[in-house]
């Protein structure tokens, strides 16, 4: 899942400090699951939001709404009408969430009350761990499902480095080193013969690297006007 | 990987960069190596100074690239005012601060100065150093750059296929590796991929822990890596205790035996506690001697053709233990 | 602050433990503030960050979680996480502008009966000391 957590009261405060009237949209998918944006921490945020502008002086109305997922249009939609009724909408959505919500209502201000930082999953119970960056070129058959881009500080295809101590990472001690877990499990697997290969230079144009990237599925594209004529 | 590692095995015979440390090690002489650390600043006054200290008591010297993740003047850059010199650089290059197109760029620059030797390196990670938010790179790791520098000399192509003007840099490639970091079963394994690789020459990590380094010299041995690739012992001397502890706990990848500490610590007895000019002279003294101990052991053992002899911010420490380790027989008095 | 000011403290009390040492206290006449208002549930496990927080912006000026001795809740955890959750509370409380000394959590069995009287006393005497929560003026100001 997209895991986030959200930014300082003060943080999201702040962006609001010229506003009297604002309405604070979780979302229900990734972050209800990573407790940053879902319905309680909605009002949670709410809540506190009022609570301190009017501690301050300065009341605020911050009203409350939910919708299935922030990263779809047809879900957004859902909120067109109620939008337009405040000053600002506090997205506790994801990147994604914030930015839909920002291009679908132009002319409203749209503020990011999470930092999102990753996608991962709960290894244990209220603790989130990264596993994917979306590099575009999947190679964890290599790696026995060990991913060397996002576990590797150094995302090293060859590695691990000289840095590798006790199976930690150099880096911190709570980080496991993503090498050393990929050469156990081939040593558990049998298959540590391929770890003798060099792995040649990754092409990252599939990554970040490459700018803005676009999936497109012309057969679940909308049918043309034009094709739809003889 | 023996068909790989077989067609990768230099040719001992014919030294094919130019530079010095290779036709040392062709010709199967015991090969001394230190390191010069760059200045903090732009000035070259410090590395002039230190260049001159270390001619004629090595064969090359090593050149950081922003070691420990901390800035400090370039590694090409310094190398080449240790050429003006009269020292032979050994340029280390990391995977950490440039992507393929600033290594291969760079590289082409530092041998049209006279840049014969190049380490490459992964790099230690930025949250060391003094730019912990800086964006690290790792485009290629230092295997796939041993390979890249391969294939510039020999086959005189750039890592996108492309020909290089005139022919490819000649270059004697080296690598480091770390005998004591984990999984320490599979180090011997990782020298094998760097040999295969295009890996001439290995410096190792520090080694103040002689039975696990025999330990991984043997697996060496037995792989048949010491014929395909030469490697240099690192030894260092230890400052102090305090040095002894501060390895031992702080750097990744290093195994200091508390016997040291004891030494060290025994070395000390009867100073007086205050003196601080005499306690810092007799740990040094010990802590060279210890040294010296090191390289008359790790010179016997098989698969060894050298010592890198790192005297961290001690430059000075280098020649008086190259003469008392009986090293360099040439070397000025 | 005004001699006549009366905090208003809810208390929220488990069925098990906290409940039945507040109901023994009433009927052994062991005197607690007026003050402690009651709120029963199953267990302090049901506490929400969010409950508290709407308690404090409805008026409250402050709050009492009340739950079995620790190892012994009737539901196992359910007050080890009220703990957590008031230990997080008195972080967005601070955020807010609010004392975080307002919200206290405390651990009783049905048995204890003065004890409850006497934390219940305690903790009313804390909130006094600090004074109307700042709530309560802007609450008193709805409208503007």
């Amino acid at each position: 899942m997209i895991v986030a957590e959200r930014k300082t009261l003060e943080a999201i405060a702040g962006m609001v400090a010229g506003s009297r009237k604002v309405l604070a949209v979780g979302c229900g998918t990734c972050v209800t699951v990573c407790f940053s944006g879902g319905r309680q921490e909605v009002a949670a945020l709410a809540a506190s939001l009022r609570m301190k502008r009017g501690i301050e002086g300065k009341p605020l109305a911050v009203d409350e709404a939910m919708v299935q997922r922030q990263c779809e249009w047809e879900y957004v939609d859902t909120l067109a009408e109620q939008v337009k009724n405040y000053d600002a909408v506090i997205s506790l959505g994801c990147g994604v969430g914030v930015q839909t919500l920002a291009e679908r209502f132009p002319a409203l201000r749209v503020l990011p009350a999470l930092n999102t930082l990753f996608m991962g999953l709960p290894s244990e119970q209220g603790v989130w761990e990264e596993r994917c960056q979306a590099c575009g070129n999947c190679i964890l058959d290599k790696t026995g499902g060990i991913c060397p881009v996002s576990r590797c500080a150094k995302q090293l295809f060859n590695g691990p480095c000289g840095g590798s101590q006790n199976g930690r990472c150099e880096v911190d001690a709570s980080i496991p080193c993503a090498w050393h877990k990929i050469w156990e499990r081939a040593e558990a697997m049998g298959t540590v013969e391929a770890l003798m290969e060099i792995e040649p230079p990754k092409d990252w144009s599939t990554s970040r690297d490459g700018g803005l990237r676009r999936m497109v599925r012309q057969d679940l594209r909308s049918p043309s006007e034009e094709e739809g004529k003889e | 990987m023996n068909d790989m590692l077989a067609a990768a095995a230099p040719d001992r015979q014919a030294v094919k960069s130019g530079s010095g440390l290779e036709r040392v090690l062709a010709q199967g002489d015991f090969a001394v190596t230190a390191e010069l650390g760059p200045p903090r600043g732009w000035h070259p006054d410090s590395v002039k100074r230190k260049a001159q200290l270390l001619k004629g008591w090595v064969h090359a010297a090593n050149v950081t690239d922003n070691q420990a993740a901390v800035v400090r003047m370039s590694s090409i850059a310094t190398g080449l005012i240790m050429i003006d010199e009269g020292l032979e650089p050994i340029v280390q290059m990391t995977c950490r601060d440039r992507n393929r197109l600033a290594m291969q760029s760079d590289l082409l620059g530092a041998a049209a100065h006279g840049v014969r030797n190049v380490l490459c390196l992964s790099g230690d990670h930025q949250s060391f150093g003094d730019h912990p938010g800086a964006k690290n790179v790792h485009d290629i790791d230092s295997i796939q750059m041993l390979a890249m520098l391969r294939a510039m000399r020999d086959e005189g192509r750039f890592q996108s296929g492309g020909e290089i003007a005139e022919g490819g840099p000649q270059f004697f490639i080296g690598a480091a590796e770390n005998p004591f970091a984990d999984p320490a079963a599979m180090r011997p394994y990782r020298l094998r991929k760097k040999a295969a690789a295009g890996a001439q020459f290995i410096q190792t990590q520090l080694i103040y822990d002689l039975a696990r380094f025999r330990e991984f010299m043997k697996k060496v041995v037995e792989l048949g890596v010491h014929e395909k690739v030469s490697i240099l012992a690192g030894v260092g001397p230890l400052k102090s205790p305090g040095m002894a502890r501060y390895l031992r706990e702080k750097v990744p990848g290093m195994s200091v035996p508390r016997s040291l500490d004891a030494r060290l610590e025994g070395a000390a007895e009867g100073i007086d506690a205050g003196d601080k000019q005499a306690l810092n002279r007799a740990w040094r003294e010990e802590g060279k001697r210890i040294c010296i101990e090191l390289i008359r052991e790790v010179r016997e053992i098989e698969g060894v053709a050298g010592v890198h002899i790192m005297a961290i911010e001690w430059e000075q420490a280098v020649p008086e233990i190259v003469k008392a380790a009986g090293l360099m027989p040439g070397a000025p008095a | 602050m005004s001699e006549s000011f009366q905090p208003e403290v809810i208390a929220f009390c488990c069925r098990h433990c906290a409940y039945a040492a507040a109901d023994l206290a009433g009927g052994s006449r062991q005197a607690y503030p007026t003050a402690i208002k009651i709120v029963e549930l199953p267990c302090t496990g049901r506490i929400d960050v969010v409950t508290l927080l709407h308690a404090f912006e409805q008026g409250a000026d402050g709050v009492l979680v009340a739950g079995c001795l620790k190892g012994k809740c009737h539901y196992l955890k359910g007050n080890l996480y009220a703990q957590q959750r008031l230990d997080y509370l008195g972080r967005v409380l601070t955020e807010i502008g609010l004392e975080p000394e307002r919200a206290r959590m405390i651990n009783i069995s049905a048995a204890m009966a003065t004890q409850f009287a006497q934390l219940a006393t305690q903790h009313v005497e804390t909130v006094r000391a600090l004074g109307p929560s700042p709530l309560a003026r802007v609450k008193e100001g709805e409208g503007v």
